[in-house]
């Protein structure tokens, strides 16, 4: 075996800038699944060996012959003679360009939870169709459950073209039928290849029997599909673990479940809403500069702050959803049906917590889609729900976020993982009144600012305070007293709507003292940005004397130093400009 | 067709630092979740691949959990040098477990066959270290790719509370959460090299650099040429008539046991060559029409290798 270093080199050099897919397959019994499959797996093998092995041999003996590819899977019906549990099989195969992972997947509708475990990492799947049967109701279910579950991309494969002559006229068919019905559903990017596995048109090599056709073959598309996952673009960091080696290394371990989080970053932790700036992001290989999903990471920043595991860093002018409700469509996958009102656990990124599922909307036909009433969900049934958990989570919607929209549900009792679940993009009640508020206009008005200050005698300040409402009361007194113009936010139930609210008393030059009754500082970075910071007094609830008097005295004085009012009277008026 | 979200494509890692994301990603959640964690520890290539992703995993701190070796007593030399060295120079702690009662009633495989050798060396010995030290999860370096059998494994495969694995007891598993509770005395086994091939093992050990056992590298080596096979000479293995150890240019595809681990012929004395030779192998058994991806082998050698 004389080495030919050189090839041997140059191809790992090559292997290691591959990229890795992962895609899912589903299909009906005997739409040619197991051929397809054991025609990528076994074609692309000998295109890929022949890579490397031709600088041994020149010629292959590539023995001809029909080869039983359903052979390379066990397909499905082996198992089900066999009796051995129907369920997702992974499979691996790689060409010169990526490594491929197949999540393998049965079509039928009582492995309803297995398609949807195969799609969940999925970021391409392949619908198989037979040519000569069209569109049936199980190719509804597939593209349904692929749109549910956000894969990016839908390769629709046409598959046993040899058996219809090739015929263009029923494959345009074919892809008329499923756009038309696929119309309702949301697919990003859903393409149409006529194959045939078993004499393996189209799927590595172009077929001359299809001329009509102009579009690659189904491993191109595979080669070249991108490689996108439906993350949004907002940073998300879910703590996972706490490395602390030594008292002077604090790191927070995690993988980025969306966007990318950068060195120097302001970052906001959740839930506590403390910020701090993103120190060094550490890994064993050195130091980065910004790590993007799906890295796994380790974060250090610069303050002291408390952290655990089921924390997430986000960036503060782009939160998640917090809060301890919210709709979802779940796919249930236990035996046992799902209940209303019984203790469940929910795990959520790093996040495990108790819950309720509160309400079952309704019920959804897996094969058309339509809205069945129902008071309970069966294994494989698909259903949307509002949950209710014990803690609050920081979430996206699923369509937008497949990092942090999606979560299992484990039974506490028996211990199994009962249900997937999908967090809806409906926003709740409170987020749609805040958006109510985005609506209005600041900017617009002919008076300026300075004229404002000049009539009110001060700038307008926002000062931010958590847990002393009667503080607030009496500093609006003393304020009032001086001649400025101020009044009291408190929270009681909206505290969501104080940053926007500041905001406008803000824009119409008021002192504005926000009370809000525990921390919550999210809210508080909100208002830092909306109303600026030059113009935001944040004061730390633990600087404060117990005596509400002295505390208001304290606040006076940080106003006084910040030159929004004089010691001796009003505001600072136009000096202050 | 309408997009529903902006698909962001995350940087492309490479298929190396996406498993490396995920491996390290699994480490982390079973560390965190579990009371008392342990990796068992092969001295294999998958090993040496795990005991890097662990140490990625918490860097810069140590192993939050120990190594777990089942000794058979049977184990090649260089394995033994290699694993009382390697895993100390990273920090690690390592942790001997053999089936001492059964050694001493002299258990071999020549007495007692492969698979019954097997059960009380390993799998025994392994079930009843678990409990010795009360590990609830353990980490092996079984890969999904390595028989056809495997490919429905969950990366956490659930355990009852006798170390039994019931195919039909297995946890739908979606995106990277996973399921970790389980009631006292019940174990998961965790494999975060799942959806690593063997090809992929190799080309992270040539680009990460990472110590093997040095059996895996071809060299002159006394064997035992018994027709197609090549027998290791160590713990006197029963010789036929005639035979006699000679010196053959050979390494090992697995490391086992020494009595039921073969040698192959081989050139291969680095990296990049054994993994030309794997690709050589297979398109042999390809072209001479082995359909079958498992590559490391049957079910039995499978067996006599790991614990899995
Ligand atoms: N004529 C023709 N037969 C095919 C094609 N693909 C699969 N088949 C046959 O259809 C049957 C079912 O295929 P199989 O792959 O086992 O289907 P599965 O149940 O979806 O996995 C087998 O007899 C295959 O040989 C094709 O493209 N053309």
């Amino acid at each position: 075996m004389a080495a030919a270093p050189s090839a041997i080199d140059e191809f790992l050099e090559q292997e290691q800038n591959k990229e890795l897919l992962r895609f899912t397959t589903a299909g009906s019994v005997d739409d040619g699944k197991s051929t397809l499959i054991g025609r990528l797996l076994y074609d692309s093998k000998g295109v890929y060996e022949d890579q490397i092995a031709s600088v041994k041999k020149a010629s292959v003996n590539r023995s001809a012959g029909p080869i039983d590819f359903s052979l390379l899977t066990d397909g499905l019906k082996a198992e089900r003679e066999q009796g051995i549990t129907i369920d997702v099989a992974y499979r691996y195969f790689t060409t010169p360009k990526r490594k491929f992972i197949i999540a393998d997947t049965p079509g039928h509708e009582q492995y309803t939870r297995n398609m949807a475990t195969g799609a969940s990492t999925a970021q391409l799947a392949i619908v198989l169709v037979d040519a000569r049967k069209g569109v049936l109701p199980q190719s509804r279910r597939h593209a349904f459950i692929a749109s549910l579950l956000a894969i990016p991309q839908v390769v629709v494969a046409v598959n046993k073209m040899d058996l219809v002559d090739y015929s263009e006229e029923v494959f345009n068919r074919i892809c008329g039928d499923f756009r038309e019905f696929a119309r309702d559903l949301h697919l990003s990017n859903v393409y149409f290849i006529p194959i045939s596995a078993l004499e393996g048109d189209n799927v590595v090599t172009q077929s001359a029997r299809t001329p009509w056709y102009h579009g690659g073959t189904l491993l191109h598309l595979l080669e070249t599909a991108p490689i996108e996952m439906n993350y949004g673009e907002d940073m998300r960091f879910p703590v996972q673990y706490v490395v602390r080696p030594t008292l002077d290394f604090r790191g927070y371990a995690g993988q980025v479940a969306s966007g990318t989080i950068r060195q120097g970053d302001r970052v906001m932790v959740l839930p506590s809403g403390r910020t701090s700036k993103v120190k060094s992001i550490v890994t064993f290989d050195g130091d980065l500069d910004e790590a993007s999903v799906p890295q796994s990471v380790t974060v250090c920043l610069e303050d002291e702050i408390d952290i655990s595991r089921g924390d997430m860093l986000v960036r503060p002018s782009r939160m998640p959803h917090v809060s301890r409700r919210f709709e979802a469509t779940i796919v249930w996958m236990a035996t046992q049906a799902m209940e209303l009102d019984r203790p469940y656990l929910v795990k959520h990124t790093s996040k495990q917590v108790r819950a309720n599922i509160t309400q079952l909307r309704h019920r959804v036909n897996i094969n058309d889609l339509s809205k069945i009433e129902a008071n309970k969900l069966e294994l494989n049934e698909i259903g949307v729900v509002s949950i209710e958990t014990h803690q609050p989570l920081f979430f996206d919607a699923y369509r937008k976020n497949r990092g942090t929209g999606a979560f299992i549900i484990i039974d506490p009792v028996s211990n199994l993982t009962v249900a997937a679940g999908m967090i809806s993009e409906r926003v709740d009640r409170e987020d749609r009144r805040t958006s109510m508020l985005s609506g209005v206009e600041f900017e617009r008005s002919r008076l300026t600012a300075a004229e404002r200050w000049e009539r009110a005698g001060h700038q307008p300040v926002t000062i931010w305070l958590t847990a002393r409402t009667e503080v607030a009361y009496l500093l609006e007194r003393e304020l009032f007293d001086r001649g400025c113009m101020v009044h009291v936010l408190a929270d009681d139930v909206e505290s969501h709507l104080l940053p926007e609210l500041a905001k406008m008393s803000s824009a119409a030059g008021l002192i504005t003292i926000c009370t809000i009754s525990s921390d919550s500082e999210g809210e508080r970075e909100r208002a830092r940005e909306l109303v600026g910071f030059e113009q935001f007094v944040d004061i730390d609830p633990q600087s404060l004397s117990s005596k509400d008097a002295d505390a208001k005295d304290q606040i006076t004085r940080i106003l006084e130093t910040r030159g929004f009012v004089r010691p001796d009277g009003r505001g600072l008026g136009g000096d202050g400009i | 067709m309408s997009a529903v979200a902006e698909a962001i494509s995350p940087r492309s890692l490479t298929h190396l630092r996406a498993l490396e994301a995920e491996s390290i990603h699994i480490f982390r959640e079973v560390a965190a979740e579990f009371a008392k964690p342990v990796m068992l520890y092969s001295i294999g290539k998958d090993s040496s691949v795990m005991l890097r992703l662990a140490q990625k995993a918490f860097f810069p701190g140590p192993l939050p959990f120990p190594l777990l070796h089942i000794d058979t007593s049977f184990k090649f030399r260089e394995m033994i040098e290699f694993r009382d060295r390697y895993p100390a120079t990273l920090g690690a702690n390592l942790l001997v477990y053999r089936n001492e009662e059964a050694l001493a009633d002299g258990a071999n495989p020549y007495k007692l066959g492969t698979q019954k050798c097997c059960g009380f060396l390993k799998t025994r010995a392994l079930l009843d270290g678990l409990t010795k030290y009360g590990f609830d999860a353990a980490f092996g370096g079984a890969r999904r790719d390595e028989e056809k059998s495997r490919a429905k494994e969950r990366i956490y495969s659930f355990r009852d509370a006798y170390g039994q694995w019931d195919p039909k007891n297995q946890r739908p598993e979606l995106w990277n959460i996973f399921n970790a509770r389980i009631d006292k005395g019940e174990t998961i086994r965790v494999f975060p090299l799942s959806n690593w091939t063997e090809l992929d093992v190799w080309q992270y050990i040539h680009l990460e650099n990472i110590p093997i056992v040095p059996l895996y590298f071809a060299k002159e080596r006394p064997m035992v040429v018994r027709g197609e096979s090549l027998l290791p000479v160590e713990h006197d293995p029963p010789l036929l008539l005639g035979e006699k150890p000679q010196m053959v240019m050979s390494r090992m595809r697995s490391l086992g046991c020494t009595p039921c681990t073969g040698a192959i012929r081989s050139n291969a004395d680095t990296l990049p060559k054994i993994i030309e030779e794997l690709f050589l192998m297979r398109r042999s058994e390809r072209e001479n029409r082995i359909i079958d991806h498992d590559q490391e082998g049957s079910m039995e050698i499978k067996k006599r290798e790991g614990y899995f």
